[in-house]
């Protein structure tokens, strides 16, 4: 990893909020902490703050790394730094962990200060609602009224989105990249297998494994291989893999035959050694319960009509988790209200994950957006 | 329309800059202030930053290439990258004014399709193409090659053109689907307007389309 044009060393910082915080679902938090880090400078007019929003398994760790683990690059270390896309001379970025997430800010593995016990499985249902809210709360503590823009990929985009139609004054431009309006059924299937692979892990304890001593490690390792499937395409796979083997003979038993499968094994022990099951149920409700069009009948025209922000819709053509149809809809919806937007279908052979990936092509589209906005 | 040059000037066919100016400026001159329009084909956008600086016109431009894909956005123009020879699906109709196609008809397929499209989602469609049949293109053909000129400025091997056809081809394609031509106007290589035999003394046509 090439530390050129990094943000060097970096620490996450804690927003506490003593205030409850009404969820979507019914019910608050009494109060709640998020973890955050900061790149680049806030400038005098507090015009120049962007706001990055992390999917599934993110976290607030964007970019830059850790000063006692040089390992421990940020997720989009190579979109966000000085002189790159999002570039911290110009930006002054923001990383924040999710209500919910399981990387420092209240979530299922806090300890509820009614109980004086660990939430765990009592850790109410966040939404996307819910995270932006929260997200609000932080940007009035940093004193930051507007955002230049706010980013994400997948359920980040769908953040970025969010944020335009919540708080339609707050944000200049959003940027919405391999993200959908609304999960699709094959989506939400996808995201109940991954779930029940966790449910029906005995290790569960009905969510509270942490009071028994354990961790469901063969359910989340499950889901995460089901999640890493649908994250790659088909034709990158056979690249990657094909049909190899990892010992040159079929082995006739259930062990690894194939390099495919032992990467998935791979991806779903490193996963499940550090990722909280109940922040992964919780998200993946808030992926399927994320549909802004459905408080106006399935229109999401007439959902976007608050919108006032511009955008920037990309998506990748081997993504078939949230396909460049996904994107379109966003598109023609913003459309149909005038509203300014730029749509860019990139060609890249990576699948979802593109996203996370520098693609020559991908970041120049990105560079050129965000060297257009004025701070 | 005022040709581009004074008249009296000494006359030199117009260079591919000189064109491309004028080709904005007829277009621009066909659409009032602040009119909300679709340019198909858009390049990296310079005739609706032109537009908009000019007339306050709003709009998006539509593209495949990604290279131009990435000129609009550097150039601030909303961009959205569709292949529009599957059509314009998902576009609603009438939500334009104006749909636009500028010298670049020719380097499409679905002739039929698209022409059918811009009246479905406009009012009113812009066509600009060069026309084959310019007196120049005919003395080629006669010469026993095909044309190349500053309106057509490619080799047969290279041309990005897939479509060739004629101001005359042109109007009776319009007349099969039902398409009125509300105004032509013609032009030959030197920018100076031509009334007489169009389809043989016209290098760049333009038109001006509504539904029957």
């Amino acid at each position: 990893m090439s530390l050129e044009n990094s943000v060097g060393n970096v620490a996450p910082q804690r927003f506490c909020r003593n205030a409850p915080l009404a969820l979507k679902g019914g019910g608050q938090l009494p109060s709640f902490e998020l973890v955050y880090e900061t790149y680049g400078t806030l400038n005098a007019a507090r015009s120049n703050a962007v706001l990055v929003c992390h999917a599934l398994s993110g976290s607030h760790h964007v970019a830059g790394t850790y000063a006692d683990n040089p390992n421990s690059v940020g997720w989009w270390d190579n979109l966000v730094g000085p002189g790159k896309p999002l570039d911290t001379n110009k930006f002054f970025v923001i990383g924040v962990n999710n209500l919910g997430g399981c990387y420092g800010s209240t979530g299922p593995l806090s300890i509820n200060p009614e109980t004086g016990k660990r939430y765990g499985a009592d850790f109410p249902l966040v939404t996307v609602e819910d995270w932006v809210a929260a997200q609000a709360c932080l940007a009035d503590d940093l004193g930051i009224d507007t955002w230049a823009a706010v980013i994400g990929g997948s359920l980040g985009g769908m953040q970025a989105i969010e944020w335009s139609l919540e708080f339609p004054e707050r944000i200049r431009h959003a940027i919405a990249i391999a993200s959908a309006p609304k999960l699709s059924a094959q989506n939400i299937a996808f995201n109940e297998v991954a779930r029940q692979a966790i449910l029906s892990d005995p290790d569960f304890h009905g969510g509270h494994y942490a009071e028994h001593g354990v961790v469901p490690t063969r359910g989340l390792r499950l889901a995460r291989m089901i999640g890493h499937i649908t994250y790659l395409s088909d034709d990158q796979m056979d690249e990657i893999f094909g049909r190899n083997l990892r010992n040159g003979e079929h082995s006739f038993s259930y062990g690894v035959d194939f390099e495919v499968e032992s990467y998935l094994r791979y991806q779903g022990d490193k996963f499940a050694g550090f990722f909280d099951a109940n922040t992964y149920l919780l998200t993946t409700k808030a992926l399927d319960y994320f549909d802004p069009a459905y408080a106006y009948g399935g229109d999401l025209a007439a959902a976007f009509a608050r919108a006032r922000a511009s955008f920037l819709v990309a998506s990748f053509t081997t993504d078939w988790r949230f396909s460049p149809a996904r994107s379109r809809e966003i598109v023609f919806a913003l459309m149909h209200n005038r509203r300014r937007v730029a749509y860019a279908e990139i060609d890249c052979d990576a699948g979802h994950d593109s996203f996370l990936l520098d693609d020559a092509h991908y970041h120049a589209v990105l560079r050129a957006y965000l060297e257009n906005i004025k701070v | 329309m005022t040709p581009i040059r004074p008249r009296g000037a000494p006359l030199a066919p117009l260079t591919a800059k000189e064109r491309e100016r004028f080709d904005f400026a007829v277009i621009a001159h066909w659409i009032p202030e602040g009119e909300h329009v679709l340019d198909l084909g858009c390049g990296d956008g310079r005739l609706l930053r032109y537009l908009n600086e000019s007339k306050r016109i709003t709009g998006y431009g539509v593209e495949i290439a990604h290279e131009s894909v990435l000129g609009c956005i550097r150039n601030g123009v909303d961009v959205i990258q569709i292949d529009i020879e599957g059509g314009l699906s998902g576009f609603e109709d009438r939500s334009f004014s104006h749909a636009i196609i500028s010298q670049a008809l020719q380097a499409m397929h679905s002739t039929e399709r698209i022409l059918n499209e811009m009246l479905r989602v406009a009012d009113e469609a812009i066509v600009s193409f060069p026309n084959f049949a310019y007196r120049v293109n005919r003395e080629a053909i006669a010469a026993g090659h095909m044309p190349v000129s500053e309106d057509l400025p490619y080799e047969w091997y290279d041309t990005p053109n897939v479509r060739f056809f004629t101001i005359a081809d042109f109007e009776a394609l319009c007349d099969k689907l039902g398409i009125a031509v509300r105004e032509r106007l013609a032009f030959d290589a030197f920018g100076q307007p031509v009334t007489d035999d169009p389809n043989l003394n016209g290098s760049l046509a333009f038109y001006r389309l509504g539904r029957a």
